[in-house]
């Protein structure tokens, strides 16, 4: 069978050879830990905690009784030192709490293997990963067990694990596939208890031959899981275009995954389940790849959540070239931030520091029609009408042209000859509309 | 740290390598095969009817912008290739004067009056070579050979077909006609490369010869005259049609950008090509079908907006 995809996309340069034969290394922190208590999509949490508290390592010290958010979870033991607004890589202030680390690791009575996996229900699988803290680890971070609780009326026959990270640069999910691909398995045989009905699916991109390899190889036993390959290609992680090279099926936006029976799951949020139900462990740490032409030594480092930028950007040898623009998250969508101080979030997947030529801002130039964008747009829009009606105001055609289709992916912006700021233009007004939508 | 220094910008941080400039470039290099082919078989004279019409369209673009304060576009190398593609489109036999002033009309009155590089609504080349046609049209008729005045293939073909160049010559290019137009072979060469670079798709080039195609042999089979694979070929090898076809057609600024309206457009090309050869008092009709296909770009496109990804599907089936 042929590597499966969507139709249209963009073959960006992956820049992934920097980091991606290197083994993923193991760093603690030096400094204070800081805990934003926002780290998913949905609620803010409250504090648990107040300044002073001694807190374990995997104790919650934020959480919230709206149904939709994620709870915080300490990722070390020490002395919470301050809860205070802290800048985040989206260049917002948030609430955060900041534990001053005591080296000692000493970890929170909850933390205990568990031998009954079988015994467990499905309601108590989903309260643990909740307690967990656990949510999707590719950037969405949308809350894992909210996912994994679909209205009882829609039939879940496919969890689709995406193994794609078509983002170039980062190769953080790789190396997992490759160092711990049997935990990959024992996560999805526990979402596939939730789902008897379902079948689960490994998609894997092209460029990734060794983990494609390994993982078919685990699963050539297993009567309900598969492994296939995708072909290399952005935005070939997207939930819409993951789904429909995986099974076929279509739908617009407004409709969820769900809603064509399936679920998608980042590989390491896979491996997040599997730890908390099998070892008892919330979601602490995560694999950041550290990268760019101004890193020294590029390379995927595991670092406890809260952990600053700046170690890691220090374990990673330092600047060898002061960069322009630091990324956080892949370079096709990820965040620029204007500071290193920043904590390492649940949902940070790779910091990438751009050199001056990398970096480079080009002008735009007049459009030239030559459709480009149009053979890019994964999500079959024509970006550079919506360029325009973004840039006219005219909202009223910028829907007639379906600019809420738009997944925000940034192929039309990588691929214009004119280097037009398309998908940045399309960004803003979809905003604009969402934002007066909700008032 | 580097605090205070850092650019801030919204994603993607990533752009392709490729620019206008670099696309112009690669039009340019596809040309030159269709070029060199044309001083080979037309002379020197040939090369200052080219350089000329450069010339001409850099200079008019240049001086066009400076009079009205726009930012100058000439370094985008849009400007050179419409001279290019003036110079093509005209026999070589012309005054000196006709590429220039030819050029200047494509640059100040198609493109830049309407807003330049982009904006203009009629393929700047083509409707220069119009303008000459009707304003000059003895000049602009006067085709040679070996110094020897000629009719080309298609004249020939349109007053019974004897005498005819050999198919050979005419796919070579030995035969009468604008500069750009006679060898198909080179044009062959540098469409094969824009499709392999990807500046163009197959859609325009191939739907629009191969209903010009269709439709005469249809006209010709419905009178009586039955298939003739020869016949055909003439229509294909001579003429614009190839050079129309592959770089005339496809020019971005007045073509569809929908995949469908690609293809409508192409297909209305080919029936008007068609039907101008068989029946109208020209030869040829390629010119005056791509321009007249243009007109209709807004329209068909505003009919062709492609379907969203997913809409109108049934869902959740495969």
């Amino acid at each position: 069978m042929g590597a499966l995809t969507f139709k249209r996309g963009i073959h960006p340069k992956d820049f992934k050879e920097a980091t991606m034969n290197k083994p993923v290394e193991y760093i603690l922190p030096k400094g204070d830990l800081v805990f934003p208590l926002i780290q998913h999509l949905g609620a803010p949490c409250k504090p648990l905690v107040k300044k002073g508290d001694r807190v374990l390592l995997g104790e919650k010290i934020g959480d919230t009784d709206a149904f939709f958010a994620s709870p915080i979870i300490s990722s070390v033991s020490g002395t919470v030192k301050d809860i205070k607004p802290v800048l985040v890589p989206n260049g917002s202030k948030v609430e955060a709490i900041i534990i001053e680390n005591d080296g000692l690791y000493e970890e929170h009575e909850s933390i205990q293997p568990r031998e009954n996996i079988d015994e467990l229900t499905p309601e108590e699988i989903r309260k643990i990963i909740r307690e967990a803290g656990i949510v999707g680890m590719g950037g969405a971070c949308f809350p894992t067990h909210i996912k994994l609780t679909p209205p009882p009326e829609k039939k879940i026959d496919y969890i689709v694990v995406n193994g794609a990270e078509c983002e170039p640069y980062l190769t953080s999910d790789y190396r997992v596939m490759l160092e711990e691909p049997d935990r990959i398995i024992l996560g999805l045989k526990i979402i596939l208890k939730l789902f008897p009905e379902a079948k689960g699916v490994i998609a894997i991109e092209n460029n990734k031959p060794e983990g494609i390899k390994i993982l078919k190889e685990l699963v050539k036993d297993e009567e309900r899981m598969e492994v296939v390959a995708l072909k290399t290609k952005y935005p070939q992680g997207a939930e819409k275009q993951l789904i429909n090279a995986v099974t076929g099926r279509t739908f617009v936006s407004g409709m969820l995954p769900l809603d064509v029976g399936c679920i998608v799951q980042n590989i390491d949020t896979v491996i997040a389940i599997h730890r908390a139900i099998h070892r008892g462990r919330p979601l602490m740490r995560r694999i950041v790849t550290v990268s760019g032409g101004a890193i020294k030594e590029p390379k995927n480092i595991k670092v406890r959540i809260g952990t600053n930028f700046e170690e890691l950007i220090e374990a990673a040898g330092g600047f060898i070239e002061e960069p322009v623009k630091i990324i956080a998250g892949g370079p096709m969508m990820g965040l620029t931030v204007f500071s290193t101080d920043l904590p390492i979030m649940k949902g940070s997947s790779g910091i990438i520091c751009l050199t001056k030529k990398e970096a480079e801002l080009f002008e735009e130039s007049s459009c030239i029609r030559c459709g480009k964008c149009v053979g890019a747009c994964a999500n079959g829009l024509l970006p550079m009408y919506l360029n325009q009606y973004a840039l006219r105001k005219d909202e009223a055609m910028f829907l007639k042209y379906k600019g809420m289709e738009c997944c925000e992916c940034g192929s039309c912006s990588y691929t214009c000859p004119s280097k037009r700021h398309i998908a940045q233009t399309i960004k803003t007004t979809r905003r604009e509309i969402l934002a007066n939508r909700k008032k | 740290m580097t605090d205070n220094m850092l650019v801030v910008s919204s994603s993607p941080h990533m752009r392709s390598n490729e620019s206008t400039q670099t696309i112009m470039r690669d039009v340019i290099i596809a040309l030159l095969p269709a070029t060199f082919f044309a001083v080979y078989n037309f002379g020197s004279r040939a090369l200052i009817v080219t350089i000329l019409a450069i010339l001409g369209a850099v200079a008019s673009e240049w001086l066009f912008q400076k009079a009205t304060g726009r930012k100058n576009t000439v370094t985008d190398l849009s400007a050179a290739l419409t001279g290019l593609f003036v110079a093509l489109n005209i026999p070589y036999t012309v005054p000196f004067w006709i590429p220039v002033i030819g050029s200047a009309f494509a640059i100040i009155v198609v493109k830049q009056i309407f807003g330049g590089l982009g904006q203009n609504f009629m393929n700047p080349a083509l409707a220069a070579r119009a303008f000459l046609v009707l304003s000059f049209p003895r000049i602009m008729s006067i085709w040679s050979f070996d110094s020897v005045t000629s009719a080309t293939p298609l004249d020939i073909l349109k007053a019974g077909g004897r005498n005819m160049p050999s198919l050979q010559d005419a796919f070579l290019g030995n035969i009468g006609g604008s500069l750009g137009e006679v060898s198909a072979a080179a044009l062959l060469i540098g469409a094969a490369y824009l499709l392999i670079r990807k500046v163009i798709t197959w859609r325009i080039p191939f739907v629009y010869i191969g209903t010009t195609i269709a439709v005469i042999a249809a006209i010709q089979f419905f009178n009586g005259n039955g298939f003739d694979i020869n016949y055909l070929s003439y229509h294909v090898f001579t003429g614009g049609l190839i050079l129309g076809a592959f770089f005339m057609a496809t020019d971005y600024a007045s073509s569809p950008v929908t995949p469908k309206g690609q293809i409508i457009f192409a297909i209305g090309a080919g029936i008007v090509t068609a039907v101008i050869r068989l029946y109208s008092g020209m030869p040829e009709g390629v010119s005056y079908a791509i321009l007249f296909m243009n007109l209709w770009v807004p329209i068909i496109e505003r009919f062709t907006i492609p379907k969203a990804f997913g809409e109108g599907d049934s869902h959740g089936k495969k």
